[in-house]
Formats: structure tokens, sequence, C-alpha cells
């Protein structure tokens, strides 16, 4: 590593924020926890948490003006991570109590999981799988260490649906409902499930994204 | 098959791990940071933690304690016991948990749920419901750690809490808490009939026939433990080995 890598997690008053301070930490990589415009701006990579409604979500954003210094990052090619929430919040619409302009990045919205296979049950609570689709390539990606039989764990009655299928980057299967669970655009990723809470396997994700930002440093 | 959680259970009070014996009769088990590194190191899929006197003695929990004991755990925590505003929320996300239980203040103040559903998420809150069963047959909701009686009947509170946009409900049985005699089928049986949200059964694990049962016969979606594995009488390799071997999609390490 030439310098050392600046890492903001962003602080929009949702989330769970220490456990993603540590899961950087167990690979030695300290993040700035900032709710500040100039602190993300001069950021090597932003993460995007997020526990909470889409509304609180994008609320939390907007009284502290970050909406457009997040858009401008987004399109500087620099990389970013949204997590649960955080991902959703990426697309460019809600529709959780109610109607809800998302930060648009990538395009497409965020809708209910529709009723499912044996009334399974809403939220998706639990360690699931995640698959390519056939033209996805994974290997110079952040999911490029993964197996089929990896879990990982999903907690959310909402869905990430992109209106083109190449920001669709993962898919998973829930109650005979095959979704989206990773968006891509270059090296932006958002992902449903939490990597910061998926043991091992999500350790290796956080550690993937850490030599992604790294190596686009170099 | 959906996958099913196995979850350790951590009553706290104070600095150490205690465990209830329906819900009263409290002995000390250990320490958590302790308990959590090895919990972790097996394989749970979850873990849940409660203070089961803030509540009572209408303090907050101890942050920092909550703190070091999520320092090094990459699974989710539910975290409850005197939660009684958005503020105490958004103090427990931000000292390792990811989902919070609410009991005693809910049931005082049903309203509250939808403001934290809307702020937090359905996802986000789990309703603790502390169960005892009565002469005449009906469940009644217990509060202040199974001290108090609340006057509602169980099946009505959790349809109306699930109404208010809860994600998962933590149904304990304060008569089998503790006494590893099995879960109280009939009790669980009641609630998986209609729920359309998750259910983590809690209250009277045992041999692993009873988690199977349980799983099987009352169709829940997790199981919350705390006796068998706190007292070293199974780990959580061995009950996730004879789950698996028993067709029970479980993650396992």
């Amino acid at each position: 590593m030439k310098d050392k890598l600046k890492i903001a997690i962003v602080d929009y008053g949702v989330g769970n924020l220490y456990s993603l301070i540590r899961a950087f930490e167990f690979f030695g990589v300290k993040t700035i926890v900032t709710e500040d415009e100039k602190e993300l701006k001069g950021a090597d990579a932003i993460i995007l948490p997020g526990v909470g409604s889409f509304e609180a979500g994008m609320r939390g954003l907007e009284i502290r003006g970050l909406i457009e210094t997040i858009k401008k990052m987004a399109k500087s090619g620099k990389p970013i991570l949204g997590i649960c929430l955080g991902a959703q919040l990426m697309l460019s619409e809600g529709h959780e109590f109610g109607l809800f302009k998302g930060l648009d990045i990538i395009k497409g919205k965020v809708v209910h999981f529709p009723i499912l296979d044996n009334n399974e049950k809403i939220p998706h609570v639990g360690w699931n799988t995640i698959f390519p689709k056939k033209e996805n390539d994974w290997d110079n990606s952040i999911l490029r260490t993964f197996d089929k039989e990896d879990r990982l764990y999903f907690v959310h009655s909402y869905i990430l649906e992109p209106e083109s299928k190449e920001n669709v980057f993962a898919l998973t299967e829930y109650g005979g409902q095959t979704f989206c669970s990773v968006i891509k655009k270059e090296n932006i990723y958002g992902c449903q499930f939490h990597p910061e809470k998926s043991g091992e396997v999500g350790l290796k994700l956080i550690k993937n994204f850490i030599n992604l930002i790294k190596n686009g440093k170099n | 098959m959906k996958n099913i959680r196995i979850i350790p259970r951590l009553d706290i009070k104070g600095p150490n791990v205690v465990k209830p014996v329906q819900t009263e009769a409290l002995r000390v088990v250990g320490n958590p940071q302790k308990m959590v590194q090895q919990y972790y190191k097996d394989g749970a899929d979850e873990l849940i933690y409660l203070d089961i006197v803030a509540s009572l003695y209408r303090r907050n929990i101890d942050f920092n304690l909550l703190k070091s004991v999520t320092k090094n755990i990459f699974i989710p925590i539910t975290v409850g016991g005197g939660i009684r505003s958005t503020h105490d929320i958004n103090n427990v996300l931000r000292s390792g948990a990811d989902k919070i239980a609410i009991n005693t203040y809910a049931v005082k103040h049903p309203e509250f749920l939808s403001e934290i559903v809307r702020e937090f998420g359905s996802q986000c809150i789990v309703l603790y419901v502390e169960a005892k069963k009565q002469p005449d047959g009906n469940y009644e909701v217990y509060t202040d750690g199974g001290r108090e009686r609340s006057g509602l009947e169980v099946i009505n509170w959790i349809k109306k809490a699930i109404d208010l946009g809860v994600g998962e409900i933590l149904l304990t049985s304060v008569d089998q808490d503790g006494t590893r005699r099995g879960f109280d089928i009939e009790l669980l049986k009641k609630i998986s009939a209609f729920s359309p949200i998750p259910i983590i059964a809690h209250g009277g694990a045992g041999k692993p026939e009873s988690l199977r049962e349980a799983i099987m016969n009352a169709k829940i979606d997790a199981l919350s433990i705390s006796s068998i594995f706190h007292y070293n009488e199974y780990s959580i390799k061995k009950i996730k080995k004879y789950l698996n071997e028993n067709k029970i999609n479980i993650r396992t390490l």
C-alpha cells in the first residue's frame, strides 16, 4: 500500500455503524465515520450502510446535504459499497411507506416482495446463497472468492429491481422468487445482504472491496 | 425448505450472563465476551442479547459492555432491554446491534411500534413476547422479565403488533424457560398458524429431538437457546449436525 486509504462510512442517521467499522478494522483498515461533505469528497471510497426505511434513509441524506456529493462521487469512478438500505438508496425510487426518490446512481426501483410460494415469510430473514447470471463475470469483481455454497445474511422485505439487466450482478432465490441480491455499475456495488454480518464469508467480501480500493489507488 | 436459524440467547444482568429459570431464580453463568466468542466460532447464526433488568429499573443498556461483547462478532445481534425511544435504538445500533427486541414499553405504548418501524424499517424491530399459560388455557403476555402481568392475550397482542409492522417475533414460554423440558408446542403452533412474519421460539430447549419437534411440528423459523449451550450440555456444532442429518436446512460452517 503506497499511502493510507481513506474510507468513509456515511453517517446519515441510520445504520449499524459499529459492526461495519469493526469489519474493516478486522483487516487493519481504519475508517472515518462522517456526515461531512468535505471528508466524503476527500475519501478514496465510501460505504453507504443502512438499517432503516427508504424514506428515513433519503431524509437522513437530504438534511445533511449529501445527496449531490454522493452522486458526484459515483460519477467520479471511486469505489462505493452500499449495504442493504444503502444499496436500495442507490436506485431511482423506493416504494416503502409511499413513493420516494432515491439517489438514482443506478436506474431502477425498490419494491416489496411479491406474495411468495407456500406463503413464505416476509421479511426474508436468514442465511442464503448468491449466484451469478449466465453472463456475469465475477472473476474481476469483489465476488470473485464466492462459492455457490457460501451463505450470507439477509434481512429485508423490499428488493432491488434495476431497470437494466446489466446492473444485476448476483441473484438469490427465496420463496420461489429469484431476486437481485447485488447491483453493480463499474466500481459501484450494492448488496442486499449484510457482508459485515455474514461471518467469514462476508468478511471476504469486505477484504475484496479493500483490495479494489487499493488497486484503484496504485 | 427454508433456512432455520440457531440463536444463542444471553440474558444479561450487570456484567454477567445469567440464566433465569422460568424467568426468575437467576444464576450467574459466565462472562459475556468469552461466551459470545465461543458461540461465534461454533457457528451461531445470530445472537440475542437481553438486559433483563433494564426495563424493571427504567435503566438503559450498558452500551460499553455491549460494544465490548460485539467487538469481534460478525453475525447479527438482536439487543433488548429497557428500550423506550428512537434515541435508545440509535444508541444500541451504534454499539453493535443490528435489530432490537422490545416488550414492556411496546405493551404500554403500542403506537411506539409504528413509529419505530417507520424509522428503522420492519426488519429491525423484533417483538419480544413473554407468554404464560393461564388456568383457562389461554396465554397471557407478561412484561418486565416475566414479572408483571399485562392483561393482554398473546394471540391478540401478536396480531396487533404485526399490523403495526414489527418484522419478527421472539416468543418465550415463561413456563418452559430454563426447564429443558422441550418447547411449548401448543403455544408455538397457535402463533405459527397465522403469523406472516418469522417466529423465533424460546424456552425449553433440551434434547436435540425437542428442537427438531419445534421446527417440524410447530413450523417456527428460528430457535433461541440458552441453558443447554451455556452449560455445555450440547455444542452448537453438535445440534446443527443433528438437525442437518434430519434434513433440516441449517447453515453449517
